[in-house]
């Protein structure tokens, strides 16, 4: 399969400026430029460039290995890259680590909240790290907004994967991130659960003008939820574009045919993709 | 630094041990167990010698001290043990925290667990075995600030290793105390030991509170210099181990060792 060149491997260009661009870097949540991150020999991601912009929902996708975790981890702060920038809301992260942060948050399923503290505790502990002002207050609003009062004393160890999750995505709100970072936020949920907690992100993403990067491996979703997407493999991005039409764009019956081909597809075979990044449509960087 | 991370670290394990009998228990039980273990040593040991020596005043106030520092570099640690246990250190890193509110957030913990612990060991030392702690009148404020500030520096020190050797190297941790316990000369003077002890002895800021404390019991007066070195000696530690904390928190993110911290999943 010959994959086009649609995505940015290596830099696409990006206007970088100083601490917070004024005019087009201001339209972003999250803007990556040339992001690396090798483990000796390793290379885990390799040279990616991409962008989220205020309200949009960008899918991260890709097999296992394939540089999403690490590239999460990376926009997070908790892992440094080997090379490249990362900006949220025009904050550069490695030097402006605790500005940038405050106004990002996340959920992954595998960094569970501590469940040895009730649900309360947990968004009261959670509002104060990000320095909440109104932190008391903001949690009273998030537990009707995700339905948790009456799990509100409850430790959340024993709290139901559906009800674990929107305590999850409620502390990821708790600071009103101008970006949110959903590692498989619905991974381990019934289809009729993750139906609700799909419709609340959108809403919220809607509401909050909020930009969401959303890993899944579930391609319905994706294609239900997300305004672009990303198709990394082995670190790097392959293609780029609207999930609902890129499946017949590109000869796949459906996002998940599309997705079982690329992962399957040595990189080698895709060398316009790794090699000539061209300009398109939903590239970051370009006009809207 | 900002207050409302720091008050996180310290309410999150206010919560805890609110709830938590399991938590609150030892912070208790072991200083209980050891003053009256030690009472009854020294009561016996006052009955048996006739050296003159007060052994409640020189043997169970060094018990008294030594425990203190003990909880205190155990309070720090436990409440980092917590972030280990429950896996918790991509929450609370990829917050807006500092390194520094952080390990102040861990002090302020330590501060609190050990005050508890004090009042218990001082309770029953001068309770059930007249111990006169408070005759060392403000003496005890500079004894019992080297001793915190030696017990924050190895806490966050023990906190650094296992960070960078893992939740596994947690066993290292605990013996630590009883590691230094020969070199600082809590029960003798530093002049029993050989020579190459008692250099180290004099390295480590607690030996000058306990060589302090027997010339006070003893009518000799207190050496202001001794307990001005033990005051800077332990200033030096926090600052070297606040500086190891944060050079391995550096490389556990630049290794991606923090990203990935399980149990028994670090080299």
């Amino acid at each position: 399969m010959n994959v086009p060149a649609l995505a940015g491997a290596g830099h696409a260009g990006l206007p970088i400026a100083g601490v917070a661009t004024p005019g087009v870097a201001a339209d972003y949540a999250l803007r990556a430029d040339g992001l690396r991150k090798n483990y000796g020999s390793t290379v885990a991601v390799d040279g990616i460039s991409f962008g989220v912009r205020a309200g949009e929902i960008v899918g991260l996708l890709g097999p296992n290995g394939a540089g999403k975790t690490t590239t999460i981890n990376m926009v997070l702060g908790v892992l440094q890259p080997s090379a490249g920038d990362i900006r949220i809301e025009g904050v550069e992260l490695a030097r402006h680590r605790s500005r940038a942060l405050a106004h990002t948050n996340f959920t992954a399923v595998y960094a569970a909240l501590p469940g040895n503290l009730t649900v309360y505790q947990n968004l009261r502990f959670f509002s104060l790290l990000y320095d909440v002002p109104a932190g008391v207050s903001r949690i009273e609003q998030l537990l009707d907004e995700f339905d948790l009062r009456r799990l509100r004393n409850t430790r959340s160890g024993v709290l139901s994967s559906g009800e674990q999750t929107r305590l999850a995505l409620a502390k990821a709100m708790v600071n009103e991130p101008r970006l949110l970072l959903l590692d498989e936020p619905t991974a381990s949920l019934d289809p009729s659960a993750a139906d609700l907690i799909r419709s609340r992100i959108r809403a919220m993403a809607v509401r909050t003008d909020c930009g969401i990067l959303w890993t899944s491996h579930n391609m319905y979703e994706v294609e239900e939820i997300c305004d672009r997407v990303l198709f990394l493999s082995r670190g790097r991005i392959l293609l780029e574009g609207d999930p609902r039409s890129l499946p017949h764009a590109h000869g796949a019956s459906s996002l998940e045919e599309l997705f079982i081909r690329l992962a399957r597809e040595p990189l080698g075979s895709a060398p316009a993709a790794a090699a000539a990044p061209a300009p398109k449509r939903d590239a970051p960087g370009a006009a809207p | 630094m900002n207050l409302r991370p720091i008050a996180a670290i310290a309410l999150r394990q206010f919560y805890l041990l609110r709830s938590s009998p399991t938590r609150v228990l030892p912070m208790i039980a072991w200083v209980a167990i050891d003053i009256i273990l030690w009472g009854f040593i020294s009561r016996y040991l006052n009955t048996v010698a006739s050296t003159g020596v007060n052994f409640i005043s020189s043997l169970l106030g060094a018990v008294l001290f030594w425990d203190f520092f003990t909880r205190v570099m155990q309070g720090v640690t436990m409440a980092f043990f917590e972030d280990v246990w429950s896996r918790n250190f991509i929450n609370v890193f990829a917050t807006p925290l500092l390194i520094s509110e952080y390990l102040t957030g861990l002090v302020l913990t330590g501060i609190a667990t050990s005050l508890v612990g004090l009042i218990v060991m001082l309770v029953l030392a001068t309770w059930l075995f007249g111990l006169p702690f408070f005759s060392l009148g403000v003496l005890l404020l500079p004894f019992l600030l080297v001793l915190f500030l030696f017990g924050i520096a190895l806490g966050v020190l023990a906190s650094a290793m296992v960070l960078r050797l893992g939740p596994a190297s947690e066993w290292l941790v605990w013996p630590i105390p009883a590691l230094l316990s020969p070199f600082v000369g809590v029960f003798y003077p530093l002049s029993t030991l050989p020579a190459w002890m008692r250099a180290v002895g004099h390295l480590l800021p607690p030996s000058y509170v306990f060589e302090n404390m027997r010339s006070v019991v003893g009518g000799h007066g207190y050496s202001g210099s001794g307990l001005l070195t033990g005051i800077a000696l332990a200033l030096l530690d926090i600052l070297l181990a606040a500086w190891l904390f944060t050079s391995i928190y550096r490389y556990a993110v630049r290794s991606g060792l923090l990203a990935r911290y399980a149990a028994e999943s670090v080299s």
